[in-house]
């Protein structure tokens, strides 16, 4: 089912938390609200749940005019970051609760739901923890219990609210893969928030970036990575440096145009040499060596303005270089994009 | 004693050797905890028992089987019984508005929630005295009526429940603002109405707690004095419950009788104490599986 959000504003007190946000969500994709915290990721998403009411703009199911319906109407699957599990009840009784809720007329029968929730167990690969009590689950499980939860139901849309947040890295990266894996089988639209942007580009179809109540770019994580729209994107989505410089957009250029421009480069983009080989090189002084698991990060400061710069290298290339604190070598950025001066991170 | 012990074990526990006090000052510290506990609480009790025992036990029971003395604990029975179930449903429905949603003037429901507590009981008496009594505003027109308020058992029940209504309430807004509103959104996504929410995921969470509510307030229920002296009227047999009877027999130099009766509100305190603290470590539980 496809989501559609048009015009959304939404208030909290003085605080617009979204401003004139509209987004759709094609049928059966997998898509990212990745934002820092207070971007309004989490509010979105809740307004589509119907848990928050927007105060202008519609919401709109597969065409549906869905604003005024309540959360119950929606048949959303909702996950929630700190995983919400009933906790008096057991993991089979909380995976059943959305059945064993339903009317009578709609309910299935008892033998139905126990084989729904152990067919469930079985997809989050959990079925000897039946009896437990989610105190008794590790933060992984539990929130596989609440995901397992949330798809008995046969939701038409699945959303989740930071679902590895509160996760431990490595956990983190398993449930994620997991969570991608599980959704290439039974594709369900899902919309999920995250501030972390390794889990966007790894899990998601399509990625939105929010700031400030309002949708900065969205498109595939290659798009997204590869072709940042604004200075906030390339920021948000991983280390930067700043050449402040005069230039068009494209490129800098030594001060020949009039217009002000920076230019945004990851610190994997810059190259260091001992040799002066390429002219755009320029001078700078090694601050600090630093290794950090399989990379080494490199601090600069550059000869002519004394502006810092990080540059991050490989193993390989480090220890070829052997780079002494204090000495002077020339970097060069291998890939440079362009903004204007005036807009502000 | 056992509470003590249970305390002084979870501390030391807790706290590495290096942050202990010096012996000397921990058990000196005990030992003051334990003078002052024997002296302001256990030889009181010790003294309500033996003095109502003091002429035996034939006596002991003969006092309380003095049809005043059933009449007055038949009314503090019926009291508790209509006043306790009224303030816990109060109690709950208000933790659950406070603690669960957002609407403008919840402080001040909050402030008003504690009033009884801020106000003296005999003020509160008073104030119905006023509303309800012949020179009250109301009391020309009950009595034209023929509805009798002050100095009638509807008085002693009214000023009961203002006095224990915050109670319940007081107990539950703290427990259930930790436990948060996840599980009702998550239930409510999982299609639940609201009354399916509230009995099969709110209320479990907040059980031991309501009883833990629910004891306080019964307790003070039985043992009000001052809000009930007020609007009483102290008809003998009619509109005296266990307090006020105790004062009754106690001036009356009745001593026996007097302690005798007093030994019911003791029994109740001590069964309300062992109660109390069985919930509150339950109540403990409940917050600790957040």
């Amino acid at each position: 089912m496809s989501i559609k959000i048009g015009s959304v504003n939404k208030h909290f007190g003085q605080f617009a938390a979204l401003k004139d946000v509209s987004l759709t969500v094609p049928s059966g994709e997998l898509v990212a609200l990745l934002g820092p915290s207070g971007s309004g990721k989490t509010t979105l998403l809740r307004i589509i749940a119907g848990l928050e009411a927007p105060d202008q703009g519609q919401i709109l199911f597969d065409g549906v005019e869905t604003t005024n319906s309540h959360v119950r109407e929606r048949q959303v699957g909702f996950v929630f970051q700190h995983y919400a599990l009933f906790r008096h009840m057991t993991v089979f009784d909380n995976i059943a609760f959305g059945l064993t809720v339903k009317p009578r007329r709609e309910r299935p029968g008892k033998a139905q739901i126990r084989e729904k929730v152990f067919e469930l167990l079985k997809l989050i690969q959990l079925e000897q923890l039946a009896d437990r009590y989610p105190a008794q689950l590790s933060g992984g499980q539990r929130q596989r219990v609440a995901l397992a939860r949330a798809l008995a139901v046969e939701p038409k849309v699945l959303l989740l609210d930071e679902p590895f947040g509160a996760l431990d890295a490595k956990v983190r990266a398993e449930l994620r893969r997991w969570l991608r894996r599980l959704h290439d089988e039974i594709h369900v639209t899902s919309v999920f928030v995250t501030h972390d942007q390794e889990e966007a580009l790894e899990v998601a179809d399509r990625i939105v970036v929010m700031n400030q109540g309002q949708i900065e770019q969205e498109g595939t994580p290659t798009q997204v990575y590869d072709h940042p729209a604004t200075p906030f994107v390339f920021s948000f989505l991983g280390n930067v440096n700043l050449f402040h410089g005069r230039g068009t957009a494209g490129e800098v250029q030594a001060a020949v145009e009039p217009v002000p421009a920076v230019g945004y480069v990851r610190s994997h983009d810059i190259e260091v040499e001992r040799q002066l080989s390429d002219p755009t090189a320029v001078r700078a002084a090694v601050h600090s060596v630093q290794t950090v698991g399989p990379l080494v990060r490199v601090e600069l400061a550059l000869a002519d303005t004394g502006a810092a710069l990080e540059a991050e290298l490989s193993r390989e290339v480090a220890d070829r270089l052997d780079l002494q604190v204090g000495e002077e070598v020339y970097v060069r950025p291998r890939k440079v994009t362009v903004f204007a001066e005036d807009y502000q991170i | 004693m056992h509470v003590a012990g249970g305390l002084k074990k979870t501390k030391s526990t807790k706290q590495g050797r290096g942050l202990g006090e010096p012996t000397l000052v921990r058990w000196l510290l005990i030992v003051v905890a334990l003078v002052f506990l024997a002296l302001f609480l256990l030889v009181p009790l010790a003294a309500v028992f033996s003095q109502a025992l003091e002429k035996g036990w034939e006596t002991y029971l003969a006092a309380l089987h003095e049809p005043d003395t059933l009449a007055a604990i038949k009314l503090t029975l019926l009291t508790a019984a209509i006043s306790v179930p009224l303030n816990l449903v109060f109690g709950v429905v208000a933790a659950w508005g406070i603690a669960k949603f957002d609407f403008p003037g919840k402080s001040f429901l909050i402030t008003l929630i504690d009033l009884p507590f801020s106000v003296s009981p005999v003020v509160s008496g008073l104030i119905y005295v006023l509303l309800f009594g012949l020179q009250g505003w109301l009391g020309p027109w009950l009595q034209a009526h023929d509805l009798k308020i002050i100095f009638a058992v509807p008085g002693i029940v009214l000023a009961t429940i203002f006095v224990t209504f915050p109670f319940v309430a007081r107990e539950l807004i703290p427990l259930m603002e930790a436990q948060g509103r996840e599980e009702e959104e998550a239930a409510l996504t999982l299609g639940a109405s609201g009354l399916q929410t509230f009995f099969r995921v709110t209320l479990p969470n907040i059980k031991w707690g309501i009883l833990y509510g629910v004891i306080l307030c019964n307790a003070r229920a039985m043992g009000e004095f001052g809000a009930v002296s007020v609007v009483s009227g102290h008809v003998r047999g009619s509109t005296n419950t266990i307090p006020l009877q105790v004062e009754i027999l106690y001036n009356e130099y009745n001593f026996v009788a007097a302690f005798a009766v007093a030994s019911l509100l003791a029994l109740l305190a001590l069964v309300t104490l062992v109660v109390k603290t069985v919930a509150e470590w339950k109540v403990r539980q409940e917050l600790a599986n957040n």
